[in-house]
């Protein structure tokens, strides 16, 4: 491009929530010089500046922070840090030569970094997505919009409220609604336990006198403007609404909480390699995805229950990519990468690879509830990790840290379930 | 005393909005009323967006004339109004050989109509321009192309409104009175008086006719479900194909179309139904349209729904009738001083100007039409950022700080342009006003980025109250107000 100004850095984040945040505070502990967060929104933090109900840092900080005071701590951090933090600033482009094109207040720009850190976070499951029947009207919202609206508009979106889908997001909504003179009718989720955290189920429905609905299905939306009906059918072991069993609920609203998707237009258009598991890049236990030096952490790579375990990966992120930046792209290239294969009962783990010699840390999730059992990660005979769980849900991420790494000759890494 | 004009057109669709604007050619003064809230809420919103060559309707029907001659003028018409038009071509594909004899009969069809660029391909043709459709063979089209057919309506309503045309919004025609040899038109509370009354009420044309004492039509509406599929499928079809049409069943069979948006359409199905409102989807319908497209191109399996709706067609013959339904143009046979338009179903988005154009000739037996020397066809569109190349964006973005948002990320839609959307001529303020002039909320988040950044503009920059704000027309409210 004729005249075009380009600007370099050695690391650029994309998405300033807390894994961006704290990514970027770690690439610029760990040496890297020149880090720029990018950032569309006016004020950094992401989505933890929606989520006014408390809970958060728990882990990280063992105190109960508002979701603003936990990403005000990583927004500190970062900016005393000395990152270069560009707010309203929308990343539209990125290659694998990681080049970056930008729109914000600096005009449209063009970017070179050293190495690229991919932490936009996530987007809702829309309707339109779970294909729900019937008519359009105004009065169906997603989870995650209901929360903007409310908590950062102050916009009230309705009176009755059937909820769909029992994600954390969609349970913290009932209750929100609820206190807010709102009449939530049910929660309606098609499994037969519930997306959300168990401490969630308690106090948004239980101490509410919200009923669950397990193993529920919404059948057809109706209403011409406005939504008027919602039609809720039993569902049978493939997941089919099993006819007779259709119950109508009179209703004005329907909150959508059935899943988050990693955002991942920009890896995909730098040809990063994206799994059908995650919905996010397929990482190293660096967190490089298969383009080097391009890393990912946060929503962006798989969904999070808690934001403190964010933070603790981004900071991975954040020092791989300094790592990458000092030691070049031709050193990391030849590495041999040992796969990680989800065992029986294992929906997905991250990292998808080990390098040999290399602690890593490693999340999983599981496809079903199970209690009592015994998580172990093995390389061969060896032991590389384990660890006994009284009760284990999809909704709970768990993760594990290598006691030692997996030896050089290892083939591959298995992530296995058995009964304790 | 109500407002007099010379004509009044009801119902703001494709056909009427043309009809609109081609009476705007003439010393005349015209007035377009609508009940919804927005021209192009009924059919002509919820359609394939084909703009059809015309080989698909008997030879010598007004469909197929109008057809070929609306075809024939699309491209320029988009080219002078600001509106995306593309030449795609069209396939009609032979999925089993007993299919072959249709494609020859379509063919003939055509050519007999005065259709021209058709061909009967080979399925190796066939496959070098859609390698993804396996067939025995196609016809193809090489006239047909595609269209938005809401920003096509937009814009012959704005033009129209820019010609002198006056276009009312949220005007339900509930009575139609005489006035000597002129109507006085209602709308509760509103009146408004006109000599000649166009009628292009869509499915509620009978209705319309029926208000002003002319009982002839019957309309049965016939509903036809779609999905639209997210963009990353994009690269899996170029060219609108279709499978070879069944008789009797109401449509031209489940086709996939590309948008000029970048989107694939599945669909559309065909059930007569009772309700002339009823654009729901059904879950029957959604499985039956995966199995249809599947069998054209195996490799939808993979791809992603962003959303689904449902148009009518207005037919004038009910369920089961073999007999075709063909366009009906006509002075009213009980009402003098009224024009019907009746059964305008596909192609009656192609044929939208020559109808219009027909209209014209009609009202001319009637009364004299004098051309005006001040018509300007052609409309102004704003310009996109996501479809300019860098250089231009760079410009954009440097002269203009709303051009240094984007509200859309989905469509890559900035500020500057849902600014332009919301200062629409016709002063739709709507969420879904804004949608279809912007594209905002019309990508893979389905509006979970930018609609709060919608609301938050109607409210903080046009004073727009939370309560007032409504999705689409006057019912579909979206707050009930500030959280207490
Ligand atoms: C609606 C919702 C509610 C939640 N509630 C809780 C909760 O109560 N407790 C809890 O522990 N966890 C909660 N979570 C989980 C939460 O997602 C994580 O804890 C954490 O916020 C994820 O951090 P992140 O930085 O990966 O993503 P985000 O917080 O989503 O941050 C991503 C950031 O990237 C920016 N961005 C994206 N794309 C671009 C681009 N192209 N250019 C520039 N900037 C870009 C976004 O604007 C955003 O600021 C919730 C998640 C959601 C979606
Ligand atoms: C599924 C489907 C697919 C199609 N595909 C194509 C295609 O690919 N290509 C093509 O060329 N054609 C296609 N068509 C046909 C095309 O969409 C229609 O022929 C065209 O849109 C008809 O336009 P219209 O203006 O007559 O009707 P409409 O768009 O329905 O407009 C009528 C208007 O009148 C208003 N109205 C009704 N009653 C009143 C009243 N009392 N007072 C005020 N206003 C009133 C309505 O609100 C409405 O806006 C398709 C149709 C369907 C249903």
């Amino acid at each position: 491009m004729r005249g075009e100004k380009i600007f370099r850095a050695d690391v650029a984040v994309i998405g300033g929530g807390p894994a961006g945040l704290a990514a970027a505070a770690a690439a610029r502990a760990a040496g890297a010089e020149r880090v720029l967060v990018l950032e569309r929104e006016p004020l950094a933090g992401g989505i933890l500046n929606q989520c006014i109900h408390d809970g958060f840092g728990l882990v990280r900080f063992g105190e109960a922070l508002t979701g603003p005071e936990y990403a005000g701590r990583f927004l500190r951090a970062a900016e005393e840090r000395g990152v270069d933090i560009r707010t309203r600033t929308m990343t539209l482009e990125l290659t694998a030569e990681r080049r970056l094109r930008t729109l914000g207040p600096r005009g449209y720009e063009t970017a070179e970094a050293g190495a690229v850190i991919l932490a936009m976070g996530c987007r809702e499951r829309t309707r339109g997505a779970i294909q729900i029947p019937g008519a359009r009207p105004a009065g169906v919202f997603t989870a995650g919009v209901a929360q903007y609206y409310l908590n950062r508009q102050n916009m009230m979106i309705g009176r009755r409220a059937l909820i769909v889908g029992s994600g954390d997001v969609g349970l913290i909504m009932a209750r929100r609604l609820t206190l807010e003179g709102a009449r939530v009718l049910a929660v309606v989720e098609k499994l037969p336990y519930a997306g959300g955290l168990a401490r969630n189920v308690v106090q948004c429905l239980e101490d509410y006198d919200i009923p669950l609905l397990l193993n529920h299905t919404v059948t057809r939306i109706e209403g011409e403007r406005r939504v008027e009906r919602v039609t809720v059918a039993r569902v049978d072991e493939a997941g089919r609404a099993v006819p007779g069993t259709e119950r109508v609920w009179a209703c004005d609203t329907v909150v959508l909480s059935v899943g988050l998707i990693p955002e991942n237009e920009l890896a995909l258009q730098a040809g990063a390699e994206i799994s059908p598991l995650t919905g996010g890049a397929v990482v190293n236990g660096d967190l490089q995805t298969s383009i080097p030096g391009v890393f990912a952490c946060g929503n962006a790579l798989h969904v999070h229950d808690l934001v403190d375990h964010v933070s603790a990966e981004a900071e991975t992120a954040g020092q791989s990519a300094a790592a990458f930046i000092r030691a070049g792209t031709a050193a990391r290239a030849e590495d041999r990468l040992i796969p990680i294969r989800p065992g029986a009962g294992v929906r997905y783990v991250v990292p998808f690879f080990l390098r040999p010699g290399a602690r890593s840390l490693i999340s999983l999730r599981v496809k079903e509830p199970m209690s009592r059992r015994r998580i172990e990660v093995r390389a061969g005979g060896r032991v590389l990790a384990a660890r006994k769980f009284p009760r284990l849900t999809p909704a709970e991420m768990v993760r594990l840290t290598l006691r030692e790494p997996a030896p050089p000759e290892t083939e591959t890494v298995e992530v296995m379930i058995s009964d304790d | 005393m109500e407002k007099r004009f010379d004509v009044a057109v009801v119902g703001g669709g494709a056909v009427g909005c043309a009809i609109a604007r081609e009476l705007c050619r003439y010393e005349q003064s015209v007035v377009l009323l609508e009940k919804e809230s927005d021209v192009a809420r009924g059919t002509s919103g919820r359609n394939s967006g084909v703009v059809h060559a015309g080989f698909n309707n008997p030879p010598g029907s007004l469909a197929a004339r109008l057809c070929v001659e609306g075809c024939a003028g699309f491209a320029t018409v988009c080219r002078e109004l600001g509106v995306p038009y593309s030449s795609t071509g069209k396939l009609v594909v032979a999925l089993e050989p007993e299919d072959a004899p249709a494609l020859e009969r379509l063919l003939a069809q055509g050519r007999q109509g005065g259709v021209p660029e058709l061909e009967l391909w080979t399925p190796r043709q066939t496959r070098a321009r859609e390698p993804g459709i396996a067939s025995c063979g196609a016809l193809w089209s090489g006239s047909t192309g595609i269209t938005n057919p809401i920003l096509y309506t937009v814009a012959l309503a704005e033009n129209a409104q820019a010609n002198g045309a006056e276009i009312i919004l949220d005007f339900a025609v509930d009575a139609v009175d005489r006035a000597g040899d002129g109507f006085i038109l209602r709308a509760g509370e509103r009146a408004l008086g006109a000599d000649f009354v166009v009628n292009a009420a869509g499915l509620y044309a009978d209705r319309v006719a029926a208000l002003a004492g002319d009982e002839n039509y019957r309309i049965y509406p016939c509903r036809g479900e779609y999905l639209v599929l997210d963009k990353q499928a994009a690269a899996l079809l170029r060219t609108p194909v279709y499978p070879v049409p069944r008789p009797g069943v109401g449509g031209l069979g489940v086709h996939l179309t590309p948008t000029v948006d970048g989107n694939i359409l599945i669909g559309p199905s065909a059930e007569y139904i009772d309700s002339r409102a009823d654009t729901g989807t059904t879950a029957a319908v959604i499985e039956r349209l995966w199995e249809e497209a599947l069998r054209l191109l195996p490799a939808l399996a993979q791809s992603r729904v962003v959303t689904a709706y449902a148009g009518l067609r207005s037919k004038t013959v009910p369920a089961g009738a073999q007999n075709f339904g063909d366009f009906i143009v006509e002075h009213s046979r009980a009402t003098p001083n009224l024009i019907n338009l009746a059964g305008i179903e596909s192609p009656g988005l192609t044929a939208s100007l020559p109808l219009a154009r027909l209209v014209c000739r009609l009202l001319s037996e009637k009364k004299p039409l004098k051309l005006k020397a001040d018509f300007r066809p052609e409309r102004q569109r704003g310009e996109e950022f996501r479809s300019s190349p860098p250089e231009r964006r760079r410009a954009m973005a440097a002269a203009d700080p709303a051009a240094r948002e984007i509200v859309c990320r989905c469509e890559t839609v900035t500020r500057r342009e849902i600014l332009t959307a919301l200062d629409n001529p016709l002063g739709v303020r709507s969420l879904t006003g804004i949608k279809v002039r912007s594209r905002a909320m019309t990508g893979r988040c389905q509006g979970g980025y930018c609609q709060q950044r919608l609301a938050a503009t109607l409210r903080d920059e046009y004073g727009v109250r939370p309560e007032d704000i409504r999705l689409d027309g006057r019912e579909a409210w979206v707050f009930t107000g500030e959280v207490k």
